[in-house]
């Protein structure tokens, strides 16, 4: 369980003004549930993450998992990376098996778990590779395995999908969700892709940007495994897309200048619905 | 193949030159050079003074890579460290390591003791810049990782990330530190007292033995090209594809 009570937080810039990255965020995450968090590129979702795994210090409010104030990182937190942030030096099986190693977990015991998780994530074949011999989605499945088999409550994903392509992003969702589904761990999981959000997700929360905040709770109330064909899906979407739009308007201000407006409905024809990239 | 040629090539021009110009004692023909080589050997002087250099060398060596890598993580982790001690290091990297010989000699006299110190610092300085900037670009992402996996920010930390994420920088660190060290390592030599190559090298010119001078010389760049090319380049090859940095040769 993760409980957020009215977190701020701001970053000193250069020129000594700060700038506000979150603003009074509230929610609260129930044990097995599965919550995105989207909003558009600099929205202070990842920094949200960052203090929930406990990287950063440092803010105002206070942040619980499992009714314990957050103290640093680790204690049945684990997080994957956007850039994987595997170990170049060690292979599949000792990336995935180190942090076992940090248990003190005897190396017999934690290969047999390491090889399960690696299992679990179809990659039996792979491992004595080393990391640069993987694929993107590859990589992030060895992420993954690694996260899972510290046997976590929590997973605190940060875009972990954004950096690969169409097709490998969409068999890793799927096999994500496989992967919810059989172990029901928190999943706490940072997008700015709303069909991403959506797909996985039993509760998307939508971000607003500067300062951040916490804009509408929308609960996905679809069957599972969520199917992208499932006309509810497809409302959801378009539901957060209009939330989305006023925000995604706001960005674009920022960068290009006062002048700019999005037309009308043009927004929701964005090819892949994906937000921040490219902008 | 080419290089074998070159050399015999090399050696050729060599004897006829010595042949034909006829410039006396003051550089070996290659004849004499071989004779002074088996003579060296067959004595002992000669593998007793590698021996005896290499063993200077090692003890010097291990010193510097150890210190140098240590202060290096000082410098990486700890501004106020850097700022400090670090602008020194930057500026002790500059002196030759020779040097500090007249100190050494004034300190620990004319003996081992001094041309290893003299040895140890021409390296160390150099490892520890190499370290500090390989602690330095490690990637957040990396210290994130492992801190979520509990390694918490102390030993475990060091030897099971920082070390080896660090180690492409620290192995050329080690190639460079190596190569400094044989130097002073020479250089000391010369001057202090004991067997050695330096002190062989010595020795020689003050009896005019130009052919052992050669000897020594010869020695000391096959020494110094073998440990390089079979066991640091090796290494750092090695290394380099592990990490994917670049793809394998060949």
């Amino acid at each position: 369980m993760i409980e957020i009570d009215k977190v701020s937080k701001s970053f000193e810039q250069k020129k000594g003004t700060s700038y506000q990255a979150l603003d009074e965020v509230s929610f609260t995450i129930k044990q097995g549930e599965f919550v995105s968090l989207l909003g558009p590129s600099g929205c202070g979702k990842s920094t949200l993450l960052n203090l929930i795994a406990g990287f950063e210090k440092a803010y105002d409010g206070t942040i619980r998992v499992n009714g314990e104030p957050v103290k640093g990182p680790g204690a049945g937190k684990v997080v994957v990376f956007q850039e994987h942030g595997l170990f170049p030096w060690l292979n599949v099986l000792d990336n995935v098996a180190f942090g076992l190693k940090q248990q003190g977990v005897p190396k017999k015991e934690r290969h047999a778990r390491a090889l399960e998780g690696i299992k679990s994530v179809h990659l039996s074949k792979f491992i004595d590779r080393y990391p640069h011999e993987l694929s993107g989605g590859m990589k992030q499945r060895v992420a993954i395995a690694r996260a899972l088999v510290m046997e976590p409550d929590i997973l605190l994903m940060d875009e972990p999908f954004a950096a690969l392509d169409e097709q490998t992003r969409y068999i890793l969702q799927k096999d994500l969700e496989d992967i919810w589904l059989r172990t029901r761990k928190t999943v706490l999981f940072i997008t700015h892709n709303i069909r991403e959000a959506v797909l996985l997700s039993d509760r998307v929360l939508v971000m607003s940007t500067q300062p951040g905040r916490i804009k509408k709770e929308f609960a996905i109330q679809a069957a599972r495994p969520h199917q992208a064909g499932d006309p509810l899906i497809h409302h959801y979407e378009n539901k957060i897309m209009e939330t989305l739009s006023e925000e995604l308007e706001k960005v674009v201000r920022e960068e290009m200048g006062h002048d700019y407006r999005i037309a009308k409905n043009a927004v929701p024809d964005l090819p892949d619905r994906n937000l921040g990239i490219g902008i | 193949m080419r290089r074998t040629l070159f050399l015999i090539f090399l050696i050729v021009i060599w004897e006829l030159g010595y042949r034909i110009f006829d410039w006396g004692w003051k550089f070996p023909s290659p004849l004499q050079t071989l004779e002074a080589f088996y003579d060296g050997f067959a004595n002992g002087h000669l593998f007793g003074s590698i021996v005896a250099s290499m063993r200077r060398l090692l003890i010097s060596f291990v010193i510097s890579i150890v210190l140098g890598t240590g202060l290096g993580f000082l410098f990486a982790r700890f501004r106020f460290f850097d700022e400090t001690f670090g602008f020194l290091v930057v500026a002790l990297q500059t002196v030759p390591s020779i040097a500090w010989l007249p100190f050494a000699i004034i300190w620990f006299g004319l003996n081992d003791t001094s041309v290893v110190f003299i040895t140890t610092i021409g390296a160390t300085w150099t490892m520890s810049m190499a370290s500090r900037t390989g602690i330095v670009q490690i990637s957040k992402i990396h210290l994130r990782a492992a801190q979520m996996m509990g390694t918490g920010n102390g030993l475990k930390m060091f030897y099971q990330v920082m070390l080896p994420a660090a180690f492409p920088h620290l192995i050329t660190g080690v190639r460079v530190a190596w190569a400094f060290a044989w130097r002073a390592l020479t250089a000391g030599e010369l001057i202090g007292r004991g067997l050695g190559l330096g002190q062989t090298l010595q020795d020689s010119r003050d009896i005019g033995d130009t052919a052992t001078i050669l000897c020594v010389v010869i020695i000391i760049a096959v020494i110094g090209t073998i440990s390089d090319h079979f066991c640091f380049k090796r290494l750092e090859d090695g290394i380099m594809v592990r990490f994917g940095l670049h793809a394998a040769k060949k």
